[in-house]
């Protein structure tokens, strides 16, 4: 049983170009409701862009996003986004607010919540990262891996119903990304629909339910992890996973 | 010896100096603060929108700041105050029936101010990383609220010191109202001393009215200077002795 209210997201056919750059040529990506989706392949092949082109931080040329199976082309982009948490390679913690502050912040200008309401649920959810007893530092402060994982509890708070993570962990020292890995993999396992950008190859294998491979704005392959690791189809995916293993 | 006791005496004349100081106290300063903090906020409070403006998607809205920045920056103070203040002075006081002088140089104060801090608004709302913004919106903020309460405070707060060198400045500039002519209650600090030395043919109440402007300006300089290292540095934050071996909770090694 899932422990979250989250939904099915899919895109289809999804093109962007930047000037003459056509970044995004016909992405297709579907995650059922409560999986963990991992999109892998080298960098500049429209990874991270396609996470904001669902989350609609980029306006797509072309293509639909269903949330729940409804299109959310005609919806406020504001609305969609209070429905899926996105967190971020750099953390882009806000570093005037504290730790609190920053979990809290959506909660009561976005939900409306009391200072004392947002105060206590913002606590609550540091808590469900370990961080509860840094809720009044400055993210400067904090570790990169207790800064991402301030970042999670933040997208977390506003009860998401999907996750995009953008490579939440090639910004970290060797020996923080554990830490942050296995929140995401606690996340995963409670039910949490969840897109994952990445370069850590044993996560998306062990953890997700579905790899997507990509390269130069087209998805190369895709399927279950066991598939895609041990019996890669295409030149390209073999070359990359010779490349990053 | 001579000529350095004359010197003195036309610098120095502490019977001069004695003479000027309580109205210097009395009205001088009161109006010369009041000029500069009043034109201060209102030209931080234009200046504010000036940067937005000038930052917007609208071409329009930018081309209106760019023009009204280009053309209050290059004008000359002095200029700028006498052109708005007997310019504008006759309208001002038909509507109000007011015959001071000193609201127009406010208003041409302001006007100035409102050139130069929309440039430091703008370029400290544009040194904030792109990152901040998107995480804003990307939690569900529209792009207003995303600004207000991420983006334009963290870009006011790097230019503080530069916002408190523009007030230093103002403070200066706001000598050169007494071109329009002030009324003997609206004098401010140089306006005193002009009056006192043109009266006595000495040049003390010059330095009188000198050493008030260096004890406002002066420590302004250290507090930027102060504020300038502090956020450069950071507060300096007491850390745990046992930080690194704190009990976290489920999933968390870091």
């Amino acid at each position: 049983m899932s422990e979250f209210a989250s939904g099915t997201l899919s895109a289809k056919n999804i093109h962007l170009s930047f000037g003459s750059n056509h970044v995004l040529r016909g992405i297709d990506l579907h995650v059922p409701q409560g999986t963990t989706a991992s999109v892998i392949g080298p960098s500049g092949s429209g990874k991270s862009t396609l996470l904001r082109v669902m989350n609609r931080l980029i306006e797509p040329d072309q293509g639909d996003i269903l949330l729940d199976g409804r299109s959310v082309l005609k919806d406020s982009p504001d609305e969609l986004r209070r429905r899926i948490g996105m967190v971020f390679q750099q953390f882009n913690l806000f570093p005037h607010k504290t730790v609190e502050e920053n979990v809290s912040l959506a909660l009561r200008k976005l939900r409306k919540l009391s200072k004392e309401e947002a105060r206590s649920e913002a606590l609550e959810q540091l808590d469900l990262v370990g961080l509860r007893h840094k809720a009044d530092s400055r993210p400067a402060n904090l570790s990169g891996g207790q800064q991402q994982r301030v970042a999670i509890a933040r997208a977390l708070a506003m009860k998401p119903e999907v996750m995009f993570f953008d490579e939440a962990t090639s910004a970290l020292d060797p020996e923080l990304v554990k830490g942050v890995l296995a929140l995401m993999t606690d996340l995963a396992k409670g039910g949490m629909t969840m897109v994952v950008v990445t370069h850590e190859m044993g996560f998306s294998r062990n953890v997700s339910d579905a790899v997507t491979f990509m390269d130069a704005g087209v998805v190369v392959e895709s399927g279950p992890p066991e598939q895609l690791f041990t019996e890669p189809r295409t030149d390209r995916l073999k070359g990359f996973l010779s490349d990053v293993l | 010896m001579d000529s350095l006791s004359r010197l003195g005496e036309t610098f120095l004349d502490w019977k001069q100096i004695a003479e000027v100081l309580p109205s210097m106290f009395a009205v001088g300063l009161p109006n010369t603060l009041v000029l500069a903090i009043t034109s201060g906020l209102i030209g931080a409070f234009v200046g504010l929108i000036l940067a937005l403006m000038g930052i917007s998607r609208n071409p329009v809205a930018r081309w209106a700041a760019r023009v009204y920045t280009d053309v209050f920056r290059g004008l000359p103070a002095v200029l700028t105050i006498l052109v708005i203040g007997l310019g504008f002075g006759p309208i001002f006081r038909e509507v109000t029936g007011s015959n001071s002088p000193y609201p127009m140089g406010i208003a041409a104060l302001s006007l100035m101010a409102a050139a130069y801090t929309g440039e430091i608004f703008r370029s400290g709302i544009q040194s904030v990383d792109k990152g901040q913004l998107e995480a804003s919106r990307a939690l569900g903020f529209g792009y207003g609220p995303s600004m207000r309460l991420v983006v334009v405070p963290q870009g006011i707060r790097r230019v503080l010191p530069a916002l408190m060198n523009q007030f230093i400045a103002l403070i200066k500039d706001s000598s050169l109202v007494f071109t329009l002519g002030l009324l003997a209650t609206e004098r401010e600090l140089f306006q005193i001393g002009q009056d006192a030395a043109a009266r006595s043919g000495n040049l003390s109440p010059y330095v009188a009215a000198a050493i008030f402007y260096l004890a406002m300006t002066i420590p302004l300089t250290h507090l930027v200077n102060y504020i300038d290292t502090r956020l450069r540095t950071g507060r300096p934050e007491k850390r745990e002795p046992d930080e690194a071996a704190a009990v976290v909770g489920k999933g968390a090694q870091a």
